[in-house]
């Protein structure tokens, strides 16, 4: 076994200190580590997208990026996407919309769907397809995910215009 | 804001689903996400080779790595009688290799370490000394006198021949191709595709060493039937086997056989004492589990003139790899390939086939499909096509002319499958209405005046889903019957067991959906639970779209069977006769006054506290359903594309499916179906493929070579529907999980051939990729 090497991460907000392997990758330090297990490993080469989090606010396809290399970065995975007891609107629209089915892709394509809407709040279909072609989906054909992504920018949209304090989701 | 009452969850609502809930979240749990205390993690040494005999394995550098526990190689295996296995059609396949190794990717030899990255550094210190043999990659070549022998530790195996196996009526079929005006002929292949579900194959296997207990977490589709094999072949009682499968990341049939990492792992589990993980990399799992499809088929049609079929004459060849592993029923060496008549009213038909082994992985599993009707479909729609072409007919106008009608069903087939019920023409003119048919043909003609290439694609797809009955339908000798087990609680919320297993289907949803039909308890009451075989009743599993056929229907009659035993406890809190009590929608009442009635949740509560004089206390049923009749769900697909004739590029412009699955549980969840298959259609079609080179390397090991559609080139669907009713299924369902991967592939690719075929291009293999299509107009000079 290798030395390891101690690392902090902001991971959902919470700080996380660990001793690692320098060769440890950033999805077996969330599922391994941390336990945070709705990061799901689809193809070990960065094709697929089912392991992709956020760091720094940026969509990251965790199974090729080290954990050493997240030292010092704010991670988000699909565990943080609830804000207290609310499901995050990309979460309330891929069920309304019938955006998945087996689950295994959907952790992914929502955090890249949340990256999107932040960039920009009214995605065209091509817009969506477009950021979402880099997470592979082999249950639904894309359409419902894409109209799930329409939705929850209607949904932000609306939630963005009543005040601060009421808001349900976070900015 | 409007208030909208709640959706029951009565059959026809598109309620959302339940298990979401947990899959937003993060929530799922998944076979990776399975830990146990102590457990170990394996790591498969796998053969660099096609073909090479074992001259030795030197396990020594893998043993001394810190956190090894264990090494396990075929000889060690040998001596547990767990060398071999046998497969799902009655072949043998090895665990892990001890003479040979006969493809590249084979399981040699298994690490077992306290550590994954330590399992899979050991794994890589295995020393295997091969001695290369040829390597036989087609059926053709593997037939031919004087190949290499793959399978010769098989005794009375003198060739790679596996199998030759015929339906139909030959002499009925040469008498028809005697009389016809023309024959129309299409030799085509279908290429090696892989299910590819986005989560790999994996187990986590449990051995107790003080009770003998073995808990199995598995990726499987079939849990009951994974169970009574395991007891077979590893010699465990069965009672002391519990498989669990959790939730699952698609399947498309890649989870219906048995790998040898399950077995190894569950011997590792067996022999160290402590549990065991292995979870597949993507690259083991496109190299080494159930492929699909490798069909060489020649397909013949007969025809009069004025474009009736008279007769169809089929030879396939199939390339079964190393070990014949497909999952066929025992009578059917070739799965249901002998549906390939299709749509189309055939006074005879014959079919020939033969299996060849060859050194590439094994499989030959029905990717999204219902045992090799894809292959089928796909062969019939495109031999319509060319004869279409070859006789300047419309493509639609020969199928109207051929098909199937209406008043013929309950109809033979020349192959003797009896479809149930059916509207072809019905389903093909709501497409063509839908599509706009008639405009697009016109703008199809003013473009190739000027050139430009379009197309339009039709196919007219029939496949036969639901497998039993019994009778004939087998996997392993076990009957393809399936089973509900129904039990309503005192407060009148419900749980039904089931033996299918979704791996994303949604049958929390849509089974719940049938008992709110039938007993009126609202869906959200209903807990549905599968894939625990210690509590589930026994089932064959969810492949082949059998779940609603098969196990919708056992649903639908357990809850029948309830219904009846709570019609006599209603007589008796209504002081009436049971004979006399009537149900409706969650309610009971004596016939002729509706207003004074018991709902089911009053009856249930009275199951458990006041029962009639004599009848037994609860409200609980299992029912085992062996179909009568297998389903055929049908349809039209019509695909509009553009072709570049610079580059070969095809762009699909539109799609428009429609599908007649019969009675629809859930309309939302059925959209969702067709909507993935027909993405896995386009992908087939377009995209995907896994091919070997001469010495049997496998090209397409990995997302980079076996390329999977994305949302950027994946087409919109424009859906539509008919519904004409499966006639003997309790509430009239057919099963769809499947049918747009049979119906799609034939659909663009004869858009592609509809683009060309007036350049004299008759057929272009899958994947129709660019590269195909530029070379094929080049040929005719036809390309910028």
């Amino acid at each position: 076994m290798s030395v390891g090497q101690l690392i902090t991460v902001t991971v959902n907000g919470e700080e996380k200190s660990a001793e690692v392997e320098p060769r440890l990758l950033l999805v077996h330090f969330l599922r391994e580590k941390l336990r945070l297990t709705g990061t799901h490993i689809g193809c070990d080469t960065t094709h697929c997208g089912a392991c992709t989090v956020l760091v720094d606010g940026t969509p990251v396809k965790s199974c090729t990026m080290l954990a050493v290399q997240a030292d010092g970065q704010q991670v988000t995975t699909v565990e943080g996407l609830m804000t207290g007891g609310a499901l995050h609107p990309i979460q309330a629209a891929f069920k309304e919309e019938h955006g998945l089915q087996c689950g295994f892709c959907t952790p992914g394509m929502m955090l890249t769907s949340v990256a999107l809407l932040k960039e920009n709040q009214d995605p065209t279909d091509d817009d969506i397809r477009w950021a979402l072609s880099g997470n592979i989906c082999r249950c639904t054909g894309y359409m419902n995910i894409v109209k799930a992504v329409k939705t929850a920018a209607v949904q932000m949209k609306a939630a963005a215009a009543v005040p601060a304090e009421t808001a349900a989701v976070r900015s | 804001m409007a208030v909208e009452t709640p959706l029951k969850g009565n059959i026809g609502d598109s309620i959302k689903r339940k298990e979401d809930d947990r899959f937003i979240r993060g929530k799922g749990n998944y076979l990776d996400d399975v830990n146990l205390p102590g457990m170990l993690h394996m790591a498969i040494n796998r053969s660099p080779f096609a073909h090479a005999r074992i001259k030795s394995i030197n396990t020594a550098a893998a043993q001394a790595v810190p956190g090894v526990v264990a090494v396990v190689t075929g000889e060690l295996l040998a001596q547990h009688k767990l060398a071999w296995m046998p497969t799902l059609s009655g072949d043998t396949q090895a665990v892990l290799a001890t003479d040979k190794v006969r493809f590249q990717g084979q399981e040699v030899a298994c690490v077992i370490a306290n550590d994954p990255y330590v399992a899979r550094d050991a794994a890589a210190l295995i020393e295997v000394d091969y001695d290369v043999l040829q390597a036989v990659v087609n059926p053709q070549q593997a037939l031919k006198p004087g190949a290499p022998l793959i399978r010769d530790e098989k005794e009375g195996q003198k060739d790679n021949h596996i199998y030759h196996w015929e339906a139909g009526d030959k002499a009925k079929t040469d008498e028809a191709f005697s009389k016809a005006d023309r024959v129309v002929k299409l030799d085509t292949f279908y290429p090696r595709c892989h299910p590819s579900p986005l989560e790999t194959c994996g187990i986590v296997a449990d051995v107790n060493p003080a009770t003998g207990h073995a808990t199995l977490w598995m990726t499987s589709q079939a849990p009951h039937a994974h169970r009574t094999l395991f007891a077979i072949v590893a010699g465990l009682p069965e009672q002391n086997i519990r498989i669990i499968s959790p939730d699952i990341g698609g399947g498309f049939g890649n989870k219906v056989p048995i790998y040898p990492g399950y077995v190894v792992a569950t011997a590792a589990s067996l022999l160290i004492g402590k549990p065991v993980k292995w979870v597949e990399d993507r690259s083991e799992n496109l190299i080494s589990t159930g492929f699909a499809r490798d069909y060489y088929m020649s397909g013949e049609l007969a025809l009069r003139n004025d474009g009736r079929m008279l007769g169809l004459r089929v030879k396939m060849l199939s390339d079964n790899g190393a070990f014949y592993a497909d999952a066929q029923p025992t009578k059917f060496r070739a799965g249901l390939f002998h549906i390939v008549t299709g749509s189309y009213d055939l006074p005879a038909a014959h079919v020939e086939t033969d299996g060849a082994y060859t050194n590439k992985a094994p499989g030959g599993v029905a990717y999204r499909c219902s045992f090799r009707v894809t292959e089928a479909s796909y062969l019939i729609e495109r031999l319509v096509e060319s004869a279409a072409l070859e006789m300047k007919m419309d493509p639609t106008e020969i199928r109207l002319k051929n098909f199937i009608q209406p008043e013929q069903f309950p109809y033979m087939s020349a192959t003797g499958f009896e479809y149930d019920s059916g509207n072809y023409p019905k389903a093909m003119q709501v497409a063509l209405d839908k599509l706009g048919y008639k405009e697009l043909r016109k703008e199809q003609a003013e473009k190739r005046k000027k050139g430009e290439l379009m197309g339009i694609g039709v196919a007219s797809f029939t496949e036969v889903v639901g497998a039993g009955p019994g009778k004939h339908y087998d996997i392993a000798g076990l009957r393809m019957f399936d089973s509900a087990e129904l039990r309503v609680h005192p407060t009148g919320k419900a749980i039904l067991k089931l033996g299918v297993k979704s791996q994303g289907q949604g049958h929390e949803t849509t089974f719940a959906q049938i008992v709110t039909e039938e007993l009126g308890i609202p869906a959200a009451d209903i807990e549905v639970q599968e894939g625990d075989t210690d509590n589930t009743p026994y089932g064959l599993g969810t492949y082949a779209s059998r779940s609603t056929p098969v196990g919708g229907a056992a649903t639908a009659m357990v809850s029948r069977k309830l219904r009846d035993k709570a019609k006599i406890i209603a007589a008796h809190l209504l002081e009436a006769s049971a004979a006399d009590i009537e149900f409706d929608h969650g309610k009971f009442f004596v016939r002729g006054s509706p207003s004074k009635s018991k709902t089911i949740q009053d009856v249930a509560f009275a199951a458990y506290t006041n029962l009639p004089d004599g009848l037994e206390a609860g409200l609980e049923g299992v029912t085992y359903y062996d179909p009568p009749n297998m389903t055929y769900p049908f349809g039209t697909y019509l695909v509009v594309v553009d072709i570049d004739r610079g580059t070969g590029q095809v762009k699909v412009r539109r799609m428009v499916a429609v599908d007649d699955c019969g009675v629809r549980i859930n309309p939302m969840v059925v959209e969702g179906q067709i909507h993935g298959g027909l993405t896995e259609g386009f992908g087939i079609a377009f995209m995907e493929l896994i091919t070997f080179d001469e010495e049997g390397n496998c090209i397409g090991s990995n997302f980079t070579d076996y390329l999977l559609p994305t949302s950027w080139e994946t087409p919109k669907f424009e859906m539509g529907e008919t519904v004409t009713p499966s006639p003997h299924h309790p509430i009239g369902a057919k099963g769809v999980g499947e049918s747009a991967t049979v119906g799609s592939p034939a659909a663009y690719v004869n858009a592609v051939i509809d683009a060309v075929g007036h350049l004299g291009i008759r057929n272009i293999d899958m994947p129709v990729t660019s590269d195909k299509v530029w070379a094929a107009l080049n040929e005719k000079g036809a390309a910028e």
